[in-house]
């Protein structure tokens, strides 16, 4: 009897090896590379630029078409005759979801591939782990998404709202709406925790109540427990900072629950027309979004940009806040390097932060020596088609503060 | 603490139970009889989502639930019967071979539903009628975890009834207990292997089916649930399905029960302490199954 339950436990062991062995490996996998790299005619003519997204795996949901408006601008530069007069050949890459795979592609794309740049990134856990790499190879990473702040790097072009930019005007807004009880759910990493410890802090000194605050790991999906406690906790408002496709499976077990953003309204950071969709409109119909762009925005930019696009990747596309910011990066590259003359990272920086306002969908836009874009803040409402209404926008563009003074005081950004 | 919220989260604790007993029932039962480790496992649990969508997309009316799920059982069944000939019974002496051979399909999959449905993923909107819930004494069930909760019951009262009472069941039993015994008293042992793994799969199918109703369906949802699949398997006893429902229930609790006090990211920490510790205890599981099957090594 003894040896037979040897025998078990030896056999369990077996077993339980091989399962963490192949969880391990199942992680190490999926990451392969998804290399449709068109770059094969990148002659001694073009200039090759880096695409770094996450093209399969929880964040997929969000980065595809981000990629999709990157490729966009490159090949209406490209046909209006390049920059400088070179193609430009970008080479893609993805990250898989996964911050350590974004580090090491980011330093195959520059010490591989030799790209004089990179344009990509979502997670700020996937920036935070891309920044050594810049830092290092001094190269120039043009981020597209909205953040945290408290950051400020020579090597990041930050072009999605700093925290003054997105989440401090929604808290302003939700606070003239009356709304005092307020809830935070996010996705456990740097984003969401920064952001909302910079809204706990605003929270705190206006004398709101926190009724409170829950974090899942990136593309969880089990939020029961998180559903039962924003039912005792009965907020008058939830800021949602979930990403990637978590955001699903949060929304439909608050429906389940009966507190559909109908019943409980939601403020999220990260829904925009793309997510609003892919989760099927009436899941969050009703619900509110903070942005800089909504595709309902109304200027002629924007127009010829949802026009290009469609015509493009389908007719039923839809357009995000990221995917412009992408799309205008490209732009704004290209504008620098045509300034400077060059397209040596630091010198197109150094043309970057001192360019005239560029017009772009999101309407005239320009870099301040901080490295981040002066933009317009909007709040939406998530409508039944999957598109938002415009219901406030700030009275001018904002200018970008990585550091909110209420949270990080006495801390400033300078950059060369 | 007050005890509606308390009820509510023992509620949950069943719910997610019910959910982790779908996923791992058919690894437990294909790693009982031959053991078999089934790295694909989740991804015939995305097989049962992405054919729940279609089906409601091809039957939207309110019983179209219905439909999703005799299709996805069936479609995961079959597609499990296919890979247990193809693949599995080939190399059923090797154990480490079908570990690799089958976490290879479950890549193939995982492209495979990436380049036909794209990897943004498809979402699945619950019926109507599961919308809202019962009110039982200011306690508020919601009716989408109930009809989870009665579809997880019945799926393990219907493969007890099968295992107890039918021919097949005995076979499954007979070669469970002692394969060779049985192969030498004219079972047909391949026929069994092939059933159990086919059966398993189409259990994954339906687990699909559920998960499609809390939660996203992408190429790349079934590694979220192997993992705790794997725990839920290992916990109970390999092998065993009472094993396999207790140790579901018991993570479902753990889970559950510890996010009053903690948030998700740390609960699940503590599940994982939870498994450590107790099975330096009981290392055989909850269940310690005699089965020749496992002896043999």
């Amino acid at each position: 009897m003894q040896g037979i339950q040897n025998m078990n436990i030896m056999t369990k062991r077996t077993f339980l090896a091989a399962a963490l062995v192949c969880t391990a490996m199942l992680g190490a996998c999926s990451k392969g590379s998804e290399e449709a790299s068109p770059a094969a005619d990148a002659g001694g003519d073009a200039v090759k630029v880096g695409v770094l997204h996450s093209l399969s795996g929880t964040m997929a949901i969000s980065e595809v078409t981000v990629k999709n408006a990157t490729q966009l601008a490159i090949d209406e530069i490209n046909a209006a005759g390049g920059v400088m007069g070179k193609q430009i050949a970008p080479v893609i890459e993805d990250g898989a979801s996964d911050p350590a795979i974004f580090a090491q592609k980011a330093s195959k794309l520059i010490e591989n591939d030799g790209v004089v740049t990179v344009f990509g990134g979502w997670t700020s856990a996937s920036r935070k782990a891309m920044l050594p790499v810049f830092e290092k190879t001094k190269n120039l990473l043009w981020y597209p998404v909205q953040f945290e702040g408290n950051e400020c790097s020579a090597n990041i072009m930050y072009s999605g709202a700093q925290p003054n930019q997105q989440a401090l005007p929604a808290y302003d807004w939700a606070k003239e709406q009356g709304y005092k009880k307020m809830f935070l759910v996010g996705s456990d990493y740097v984003y969401p925790r920064t952001a909302n410890l910079i809204l706990k802090k605003h929270i705190e000194k206006d004398g709101l109540t926190l009724s409170g605050e829950e974090y899942q790991p990136l593309g969880g999906t089990e939020f029961s427990g998180v559903v039962g406690k924003i039912k005792a906790a009965k907020p008058d408002i939830i800021f949602n900072t979930l990403n990637g496709d978590s955001n699903v499976a949060f929304f439909k077990q608050m429906a389940a629950a009966g507190m559909g953003p109908k019943v409980v309204p939601v403020m999220s950071f990260s829904i925009g027309e793309q997510e609003a969709m892919a989760m099927g409109p009436s899941l969050v119909e009703g619900g509110y979004a903070a942005w800089n762009y909504f595709q309902s925005l109304d200027n002629e930019e924007n127009k010829k940009f949802v026009a290009a696009y469609k015509a493009k990747f389908g007719g039923d596309s839809v357009i995000t806040d990221p995917m412009v910011h992408g799309y205008l990066d490209v732009y704004a590259w290209k504008a620098a390097v045509e300034k400077a003359g060059s397209t040596d990272p630091d010198k197109v920086r150094a043309a970057a932060v001192t360019l005239d306002a560029i017009p772009t969908p999101l309407g005239m836009a320009k870099f301040m020596d901080n490295n981040s874009l002066i933009q317009t803040a909007y709040i939406g409402q998530s409508q039944a088609d999957g598109q938002f209404k415009i219901l406030w926008s700030s009275k001018e563009a904002i200018k970008p503060d990585p550091y909110d003074p209420v949270t990080f005081p006495g801390k400033t950004c300078k950059i060369g | 603490m007050d005890a509606i919220f308390l009820t509510g989260q023992l509620f949950n604790g069943f719910s997610v139970a019910s959910l982790y007993v779908l996923a791992a029932l058919g690894l437990a039962l294909s790693f009982g009889l031959m053991r078999v480790i089934n790295m694909a496992h989740g991804e015939i649990l995305m097989l049962g989502g992405y054919l729940a969508y279609m089906a409601m997309s091809l039957f939207p009316g309110p019983l179209g639930l219905f439909v999703a799920m005799i299709f996805a059982f069936l479609g995961a069944g079959i597609f499990g019967g296919f890979l247990e000939i193809s693949l599995v019974s080939k190399l059923t002496a090797r154990p480490l071979d079908t570990l690799l051979a089958t976490w290879g399909v479950s890549l193939i999959m995982q492209q495979a539903a990436r380049d036909l449905f794209g990897a943004t993923g498809v979402s699945v909107t619950a019926p109507a009628w599961l919308d809202g819930g019962l009110t039982l004494a200011g306690l508020q069930l919601p009716t989408l975890r109930l009809f989870i909760l009665v579809s997880a019951i019945g799926v393990l009262l219907g493969m007890a009834a099968i295992l107890r009472y039918t021919r097949i069941g005995l076979l499954v039993r007979a070669v469970n207990q002692d394969r060779p015994t049985a192969a030498a008293m004219g079972v047909n042992v391949r026929l069994v292997d092939c059933f159990v793994f086919a059966l398993g799969a189409a259990v994954a199918g339906l687990g699909g089916v559920v998960l499609a109703l809390l939660g996203p369906v992408t190429p790349s949802v079934g590694q979220s649930y192997i993992v705790t699949a794997f725990l839920v398997v290992i916990l109970g006893g390999l092998g065993s399905i009472v094993g396999t429902t207790i140790a579901a229930l018991i993570i479902g609790l753990i889970t559950a029960l510890s996010q009053i006090f903690v948030d998700v990211s740390f609960a699940q920490v503590l599940t994982l302490l939870f498994v450590i510790v107790f099975l330096q205890f009981r290392p055989q599981g909850v269940i310690a199954v005699k089965s020749r099957a496992l002896d043999a090594e």
